[in-house]
């Protein structure tokens, strides 16, 4: 330094103590990306709107029903806000992850706690219990209407088995790591939606059109189809092929994007 | 104590920060003076691993910031004060950071009252915040682990004047209890009154540092000094018959020599003086002389 700077006192203390310092616990960081994920506008209405939706449909369902004396049962109730939790899910695990970069908070998360994969792991899990907090309320609105569907039509059906309830929830959280694996690739929330959308509308009516037309892409797709594929695991298919095709097919549109994006992350400027 | 050794970081033919190397004492503030893109930013990014650096390294305390555990507690950062979601209150992303880094809430209020920052106004949506509050909100979340090394990106910009000497109190206090604080700017003036030490930088290299003194005495460059004594007229004879260039210059004389050179002339003609400083500018013109090979405009 210059000549003209006082050398620093003995005992000033140059080097960081850090002995007394613990890196922050796991169970922190979750939490603390749970708040951010309910404390903006975004983040509070994209969850209070996928649980009114949650309840419009299955009490849609319940009056529709009831109006035509059609026959119900439990699992129906859930089923039907499962269909629309399919498309918000997806959306809620994108933004969980984009959120910070297009409003540059990772800069502030990263310099908080450079150990990134664990920031991430802590979103991804944020995305699994916010996912399970869906299936839990699906199913508790589901059993209130199938209560007033007993109430009105004199007669209940509780069927929802066991394999249906694992089915649902595990279908549901890869919906959302779908999205959240795009999200880690693209780090922009439109894009990844885009994308999230076209994979699950457009592809499927091309993989179709692809099997028809093209003989081997036929014996293909069940290996790249991670939408069909899953129905191994509604139907609890005993077929080792289903669900080896599940992994295949999974590592493809959920390990690849997944992997390449967080190396990504893990490689990129913060800016 | 802050540790920049041979720091270089390339971005494909561009070098923005070109083997950099410097030290930032314990008990002062150190001032990361340059024009823009020079490389102050690129180098603080560094320094809190946000940027991996292409050569060389930077440590804080003996230690690489990644090494850092909850490192929140130890070093405080402002990169830019911007960078906080719009839609959440100045209190709730003070909030997120205690939380993340352990702290209990009381924490929150203390450093909204250090910054000056209203509960009312804590309580707005940073997109409703001016810049000048944002950087006290950025400051406040740079405080709350109670670190003893700060790094500071431009944090007196968008500050009012009153705003840059509070600032001021606040880093040499900050300071003089054995803190570490590095804060950049391109404006002279805010690093002129809050810091201790400067480091110019320009086209990504060192130009220059040391303290205000020592910078100003080794440039190749006519010192100028602004002077009033009791009796002028005096004083610009005396000056004359030392053979120094003495001008009028409002109240008092403007004299082509160190302050020095005319306090001894002063006192050797036993001359009173009311006014003896270093004229305005002389700093700036040995700062644009120091980068002006990087500067964007041609310097007149």
């Amino acid at each position: 330094m210059s000549a003209g700077a006082p050398a620093p006192a003995a005992g000033l203390g140059h080097a960081l103590d850090l002995s007394s310092t613990q890196p922050i616990p796991f169970a922190r960081l979750v939490r603390v990306e749970l708040r951010k994920s309910y404390d903006t506008r975004a983040g509070f209405w994209l969850l209070l709107s996928i649980g009114l939706l949650v309840l419009a449909a299955e009490v849609i369902a319940l009056a529709v029903t009831t109006v035509q004396d059609e026959a119900m049962q439990f699992g129906d109730f859930v089923g039907t806000a499962a269909f629309l939790t399919s498309f918000l899910l997806p959306v809620l695990g994108i933004m969980v992850l984009t959120s910070e970069w297009s409003q540059r908070t990772a800069m502030v998360t990263f310099a908080l706690d450079p150990r990134r994969p664990l920031v991430i792991a802590a979103k991804a899990l944020v995305g699994v219990i916010l996912t399970l907090a869906t299936v839990a309320v699906s199913i508790a609105i589901g059993a209130v209407c199938n209560l007033l569907y007993g109430a009105i039509e004199g007669h209940t059906d509780w069927t929802f088995g066991f394999p249906d309830f694992v089915a649902f929830t595990i279908t549901q959280v890869l919906a959302m790591l779908g999205g959240f694996a795009l999200a880690a690739l693209f780090l922009n929330t439109a894009a990844a939606i885009v994308v999230y959308f076209v994979y699950k509308w457009v592809l499927p009516g091309l993989f179709a059109v692809g099997a028809g037309l093209i003989g081997w892409f036929s014996d293909l797709r069940p290996w790249i189809d991670f939408q069909v594929a899953q129905e191994a695991i509604w139907d609890w298919s005993g077929s080792g092929r289903d669900w080896a095709q599940l992994v295949i097919s999974g590592f493809v549109w959920l390990g690849v994007p997944l992997v390449w994006g967080i190396w990504r992350v893990l490689r990129a400027e913060v800016k | 104590m802050i540790t920049v050794e041979g720091l270089t970081r390339k971005y494909g033919s561009f070098t923005a920060v070109d083997d950099v190397s410097f030290v930032c004492q314990p008990g002062r503030v150190t001032g990361f003076l340059g024009p823009n893109g020079a490389g102050k930013t690129t180098t603080m990014r560094v320094m809190v691993g946000l940027t991996p650096p292409t050569a060389g390294r930077v440590t804080i305390g003996g230690h690489l910031y990644n090494d850092i555990p909850n490192p929140g507690r130890h070093v405080g950062v402002l990169l830019d004060a911007s960078a906080q979601h719009a839609g959440r209150t100045g209190r709730e992303i003070l909030e997120l950071g205690a939380r993340t880094m352990g702290l209990p809430s009381t924490r929150i209020d203390e450093m909204l009252e250090l910054v000056s920052l209203t509960p009312a106004e804590s309580k707005r949506r940073l997109r409703n915040y001016s810049l000048g509050m944002k950087q006290r909100l950025g400051i406040a979340h740079a405080l709350l682990g109670d670190p003893s090394v700060l790094i500071l990106d431009e944090p007196a910009n968008g500050l009012d004047p009153a705003g840059i000497r509070w600032m001021r109190g606040l880093l040499k206090g900050y300071a003089e209890r054995g803190g570490t604080v590095l804060l950049s700017s391109h404006l002279l003036n805010e690093v002129e009154l809050i810091a201790d030490e400067m480091i110019l930088i320009g086209h990504g290299r060192i130009v220059a540092q040391g303290d205000k003194k020592t910078l100003l005495a080794g440039a190749t460059h006519t010192a100028a000094t602004l002077v009033t004594a009791l009796d002028n007229e005096a004083l610009a004879a005396a000056l004359s018959a030392r053979g120094l260039t003495v001008a009028p210059a409002g109240e008092g004389l403007r004299v082509d020599a160190e302050p020095v050179e005319v306090g001894r002339t002063a006192a050797e003609n036993s001359i009173v003086l009311v006014d003896l400083r270093a004229a305005e500018g002389a700093l700036e013109d040995l700062f644009l002389e120091l980068t002006s090979d990087t500067q964007r405009e041609e310097v007149a």
